[in-house]
């Protein structure tokens, strides 16, 4: 005991000199799901660890950053934090975050603790361990803001029973649940590489840079808590593919597959959080497209670069994305402001600055295709004709989100694939989600597909108050347009504004 | 910036205990470009971006353990480079 371990000695004693050679049992026994996706794995030992924090390091670490948050959540609720944002509007862009993300973060914690039984090396066992800690910390965090929030706002009451039932909701539900069901070598490609390295920037950064601007101390403060650990997935990530790559050739056109299924998964998921950074914010920090051309066209380019060595390439269909960056976040507005009164948040059109302010970032797209459908809403509602939607919509069997996306180089047509399978004809919204089905039909055939269930008469009954009453979801509260939301008029009579008007409310302060 | 080849970056929280290593990560790489954000900073390079324990202990006033930063790290990209002395991120293409 002369010398002090180095940082990577002191991990080798935590990791490595843990693992033993079974004598009595198989190793195949012991780790069943080893063989059946077909990657093959040599020598776990090569495992490079992404990050050497030791147990004792990682208990002080997160009790510092848990000490942090919780004395800022404090603060929040003592003073009254929720009267600090910029717009009751703003809740809304938390609604869809809270009940939409942080169940994921739930189901994040039980992946990776099953992933983390799974695999056979022992350094990998170590850090999805880790990990799954860190998505039980997450939820925990984000169930007390859901908790303080919802003592002032409407459509937090229920989020764990909406996240199993809420149409909308089935879009990151269904994300995680296809990512679970898998193997734990497609699972941890789905999350740690494609979510968490390749795309969980645009989910935490962007939107809390835009908490933190809107004037939500509680959000910024778990988002950047949780996104200090995430730094650390996004790395076990990025270990994760090339510890796959360098062990088989056989491993690459398998995990080129994966990326490009879930790169095709994420992206689409992300539309919602796009929908919230160019229209849920009303002090806004970037565009979507600003976000893509940042997160994803530099960042995710420079590490394709890196990736190429191995013979893998950018994900396909990549350059749709390029082109849908223009799109896709005006195309999702229009979309839940047509079926808001079946939603757990208000939408609304934006005002004459938002308009303008999306006009300036979106040049090419905004005032030809979707300011005049706007403005036309916007006319429709004045004179009393607010547009809801009767007609439930047709789902993307892979995505679930509502067919509503338009074609590649042809923005006034809505894309429309189809597949047939079994004596069934299956619908899809793209050329990346209907690739998806094509490749596993046995278990996309299975979806639960929210707008299916209704009809087929398994949510509650035959109208919207009906399912919304299945959905635990309070009719004419929770839903509809923000102008006539009690939050709206609460919030007026919080911040003494005159109330009268129910048009979109203006910035005067 | 132009070249868009090997970008890395840190970013972190703008905030007392980042500051520090933000000065730090400014002296020791003179090539880094920072931008602001609403409480995040975010420090951009081609190739590689280092923090020196040393510098940060210089600044700081008292021993600092890099793995200190995780309590402040919002994201990173590249291959992650750490030892006793040093965190950095880093691509070579």
């Amino acid at each position: 005991m002369s010398r002090k371990l180095n940082l990577r000695e002191r991990y080798q004693r935590m990791t490595r000199d843990l693992a033993w050679e079974p004598s009595y049992q198989s190793k195949s026994d012991i780790y069943p799901q080893m063989e059946f996706e077909g990657i093959k794995i040599e020598d776990w030992d090569k495992w490079e660890d992404p990050f050497r924090l030791t147990m004792d390091a990682y208990w002080k670490y997160q009790a510092e950053k848990e000490r942090k948050l919780y004395s800022i959540i404090d603060a929040f609720a003592q003073n009254n934090g929720h009267l600090n944002v910029t717009d009751a509007r703003y809740v809304n862009a938390l609604k869809l975050f809270l009940t939409g993300v942080s169940p994921l973060e739930y189901a994040a914690h039980r992946g990776f603790a099953m992933v983390g039984r799974q695999f056979a090396g022992v350094g990998t066992q170590v850090a999805c361990q880790m990990q799954s800690i860190d998505e039980l910390r997450h939820v925990q965090t984000q169930v007390h803001t859901i908790s303080h929030y919802n003592k002032y706002f409407n459509g937090f009451h229920d989020f764990r029973h909406m996240h199993d039932r809420v149409w909308y909701l089935s879009v990151p539900k269904s994300f995680f649940d296809d990512a679970m069901s898998a193997g734990p070598f497609e699972f941890i490609t789905a999350i740690s590489f494609s979510f968490e390295y390749v795309l969980t920037n645009l989910l935490f950064m962007p939107f809390m840079s835009g908490a933190a601007f809107n004037g939500d101390m509680a959000t910024v403060t778990f988002g950047f808590s949780a996104q200090s650990d995430e730094s650390r997935h996004m790395t076990l990530g990025l270990e994760v593919i090339k510890f796959m790559a360098e062990q088989h050739p056989d491993n690459i056109p398998i995990i080129q597959k994966w990326i490009d299924k879930w790169f095709w998964r994420g992206y689409r998921l992300l539309t919602l959080v796009g929908m919230m950074m160019d229209y849920m914010l009303p002090k806004k920090v970037m565009s979507w497209r600003e976000a893509w051309e940042i997160y994803f066209e530099q960042n995710g380019g420079a590490l394709f670069e890196d990736l190429a060595r191995y013979g893998l390439r950018m994900p396909k269909y990549w350059e749709q994305t390029i082109e849908g960056k223009d799109h896709i976040t005006h195309q999702a507005w229009g979309i839940f402001y047509n079926y808001t009164h079946a939603a757990a948040f208000h939408t609304w059109i934006p005002d004459d600055e938002e308009l303008d302010w999306l006009s300036a970032k979106y040049p090419d797209t905004f005032d030809q295709y979707y300011r005049p459908r706007f403005e036309y809403w916007r006319e429709q509602a004045e004179a009393g004709n607010r547009f809801y939607n009767p007609t439930l919509p047709m789902l993307c069997q892979t995505c679930q989100i509502p067919m509503g996306f338009t074609e590649p180089g042809n923005p006034t047509t809505i894309g429309f694939r189809a597949s047939d399978f079994d004596g069934n004809r299956y619908h899809f919204c793209s050329d990346g989600c209907k690739d998806i089905f094509d490749n596993e039909p046995q278990k996309f055939c299975q979806s639960w597909m929210p707008v299916h269930q209704i009809y087929q008469g398994n949510c509650g009954g035959a109208t919207v108050p009906d399912v919304l009453n299945w959905y635990h979801l309070n009719f004419g509260v929770d839903n509809f347009d923000y102008a006539q939301s009690p939050d709206r008029q609460h919030w007026q009579q919080w911040k003494g504004e005159p109330a009268e008007e129910s048009d979109a409310p203006d910035e005067a302060a | 910036m132009a070249d868009a080849k090997n970008r890395v970056y840190l970013a972190l929280q703008n905030n007392e205990d980042a500051r520090p290593i933000i000065e730090a990560i400014e002296e020791d790489n003179p090539h880094a470009e920072i931008n602001h954000f609403p409480a995040m900073v975010k420090i951009d390079a081609v190739g590689k971006l280092i923090v020196r324990r040393e510098t940060v202990e210089e600044k700081i006033g008292r021993e600092w353990d890099p793995q200190e930063i995780h309590v402040s790290l919002v994201s990173l990209s590249g291959n992650v480079i750490e030892d006793d002395d040093e965190f950095g991120v880093e691509r070579h293409n």
